[in-house]
């Protein structure tokens, strides 16, 4: 099966909800094992942090164990030190690994302090590489359609390298910087589209007004660089998994059919086995 | 066994379910120790890529760093002001019983006595880490014999000095070398004392107000030259008068050096300081509050008469005299009643409470890299505060050793307090 889907769900909590029960039942399904590690994609942003939540739970209730999943984060600041509360070493610390029993050998985020900072993106992409690509690849997308930080303009078939961060970016991220643009970082080194797309499996969280606009073009109108997040159109399994909010400037008729065909095809589980079974 | 590159491969001990005093908060982390110092462990996972070796299920305690006790005179029956031969025993016997009071360091004070027993016991007094054998010693905090006649409370007249003649000359002279020394408490008023107060302080030893009569301005200047501490405020100095604020005005002074402020110990035993006084004092300046003992020898002994340097005293309850008069010397309570009895007169929260035996009296003796906290790097000594259940928790040292424990008080009220709401 290859469509897109798109699962919207009434508010934060449950769109959160939702998506951590499909990666949870991703990884359970695969049993994964000391020779078969289940590579996951990860995000960072609010958007996400609902989610960790509950994997974090799941995890604790044990009914997940991420000792036989490699993460691979999407990006990571330049010049920032890796304990600055703001880096994504910090934030992938405090809400997610160090709740839940992964095995800090895989779980590898960009240095953005290496010394060669183009090696360290090569590195990257060989990582994910010898790690047998990515299983699924979770993302967000930025209110002007960003995936990770291949900001407007980025090519579609780019790979792992140093972006300059575009202005919307800086003045979204300030708020983590107290408000102060001078102290945002100004680069990053970022997973290309072309990385993501390498990737089997694609899950685009989307949540909020905010971001509704940028949902539209990514889905209803062309593929294009300026919003690169479209792409995804062209990617054998994506799912964009939404809130109300997030739909707000989608056409009616987009979402109604969006929701009938989601409503009729499978619940979360079953949408698993549906597509577990077909790639065995 | 202190920290560094030789520690890189000992057991990391998890401390899980637990909430821990760092910060001025109790909040909701694992704590992380490894050779006996407290671990990050971003750090670790993200340098070292590794994990817990051994995890420990807290049972929601509470953690939080062991209590130090900058002012202690003896106790169990051992009085550090005499003159003994093997004072060292007396020492370890004190910082073996008081760990179950939940003080892991102190500084065993000597009160007024003539230079023979200052040189006899000084030099078996030398500062020692602790361990589970009992608290460590910081350094020893000499209260007298530089102090005010008229407020000289329990301290023997006879044996008072002034340095009017030679200055810190006279100090050495009384007390022999100062190597095992931490802190001095003396009366600002005597003449020439701005000049001993920075030699002290030159040396790195704390200088301490205190059995004085000495007026706001005389504290403050002692204040400019070096003092850093007042000892059991309100008890042995001029009461606070508005026009005179005295020694105690020191807590709102704007005369201090600019980024300083004074730290202030406060008996806090239910009998030494109304609580409406406390309660004064707290809210004018709550950060440089350090609960402090002041136990003497009788402590843990119960009624009857024992001996205080060179004077006799009557326990009658909660309270020691000076044999036959109404004169106080010293508490008996120990730190965790002193510390819970705080926790009730201030209305204060936990933290605070916790911070006032750890954290500030670390802060004062500059020891808080190391002590008195639960941050990053510093010394993994720790309290486990019981939940109220009739399974009680050991208090472990970073080691994983038993220690006696520390016991909530009985009233279910405290109790409550003390282990909070989850």
């Amino acid at each position: 099966m290859t469509i897109m889907r798109l699962v919207i769900l009434d508010n934060y909590d449950l769109a959160s909800e939702w998506a951590a029960k499909y990666i949870c039942n991703r990884i359970i399904q695969f049993k994964p094992g000391q020779d078969k590690y289940f590579t996951l994609g990860l995000p960072t942003g609010s958007t996400p942090l609902g989610c960790y939540k509950k994997l974090i739970e799941y995890h604790k209730n044990g009914d997940l164990s991420f000792k036989y999943v490699k993460t691979f984060n999407m990006d990571e600041y330049v010049g920032l030190p890796r304990n600055h509360p703001e880096s994504y070493h910090s934030y992938m610390w405090n809400n997610f690994f160090k709740h839940i029993d992964i095995d800090p050998n895989n779980a590898h985020i960009l240095d953005g302090n290496a010394a060669d900072l183009q090696a360290e993106c090569d590195a990257f992409e060989k990582k994910i590489k010898e790690a047998g690509g990515i299983d699924l690849f979770v993302g967000g997308i930025g209110p002007d359609g960003h995936i990770a930080f291949n900001e407007p303009g980025s090519s579609l078939v780019s790979r792992t390298r140093l972006k300059t961060l575009a202005m919307d970016t800086i003045l979204a991220n300030a708020k983590y910087f107290d408000g102060d643009l001078s102290k945002v970082p100004t680069m990053a080194l970022t997973v290309g589209v072309g990385t993501v797309m390498d990737a089997r499996e694609v899950m685009i969280l989307i949540t909020g007004a905010h971001k509704a606009f940028a949902l539209y073009k990514a889905i209803e109108e062309g593929v294009n660089h300026m919003w690169t997040v479209s792409a995804f159109q062209q990617h054998p399994q994506t799912i964009f998994v939404c809130d109300e909010d997030a739909t707000l400037e989608l056409r009616v008729k987009t979402v109604k059919y969006f929701k009938v065909s989601g409503s009729k095809l499978l619940t979360n589980d079953e949408l698993c086995q549906a597509e577990g079974s077909s790639k065995s | 066994m202190r920290g560094g590159q030789g520690t890189a491969g000992a057991r990391v001990l998890r401390f899980t379910n637990c909430r821990i005093l760092r910060g001025g908060a109790l909040l909701r982390e694992d704590l992380w120790v490894r050779g006996g110092r407290v671990l990050d462990p971003e750090k670790l996972f993200f340098e070292e890529r590794r994990v817990a070796d051994e995890l420990r299920d807290c049972g929601g305690c509470i953690l939080a760093p062991g209590f130090i006790d900058v002012q202690i005179n003896g106790g169990f029956g051992v009085d550090f002001s005499q003159a003994a031969d093997d004072v060292g025993s007396g020492v370890d016997l004190v910082a073996q019983r008081i760990l179950a009071h939940g003080v892991t360091a102190f500084c065993p004070t000597l009160v007024t006595s003539p230079p023979e027993v200052y040189q006899k016991v000084l030099p078996q007094i030398p500062v020692k880490p602790g361990g589970p054998h009992g608290a460590g010693v910081l350094g020893v905090h000499l209260e007298g014999p530089f102090i005010s006649r008229e407020k000289r409370g329990a301290h023997p007249e006879d044996h008072l000095r002034s340095f009017e003649a030679r200055a810190f000359q006279d100090v050495l002279a009384t007390y022999g070398p100062l190597d095992n020394v931490c802190m001095v408490t003396l009366a600002p008023e005597l003449s020439r004392s701005p000049e001993v107060i920075r030699a002290l302080t030159a040396r790195g030893i704390r200088v301490s107000l205190g059995h004085s009569v000495a007026d706001l301005r005389a504290a403050e200047e002692a204040v400019q030259s070096g003092a850093t501490f007042i000892t059991h405020l309100f008890n042995a100095m001029l009461p606070f008068h508005h026009r005179d604020p005295g020694i105690v005005g020191l807590l709102t002074s704007d005369r201090l050096p600019p980024g300083h402020h004074i730290f202030y110990g406060m008996i806090s035993d239910g009998i030494h300081t109304n609580p409406a006084a406390l309660r004064i004092a707290h809210r004018a300046h709550p950060q440089g509050l350090v609960l402090v003992t002041d136990a003497v020898p009788a402590l843990g002994l119960g009624n009857g008469r024992h001996t205080l340097g060179q004077q006799e005293v009557e326990v009658d309850g909660l309270t020691a005299y000076v044999a036959g008069t109404r004169t106080l010397c010293g508490s008996i309570s120990p730190m965790d009643v002193c510390v819970r009895h705080f926790l009730q007169a201030s209305g204060c929260n936990l933290e605070s409470a916790l911070e006032a035996a750890s954290l500030h009296p670390a802060q004062l003796l500059g020891l808080e890299k190391h002590k008195g906290t639960l941050d990053f790097g510093a010394d993994a000594v720790i309290l486990y505060k019981s939940h109220p259940t009739p399974v009680s928790w050991p208090a472990l040292d970073a080691r994983g050793v038993r220690v006696p424990h520390w016991r909530p008080h009985p009233s279910p009220w405290l109790r409550h307090r003390l282990c909070g709401a989850g």
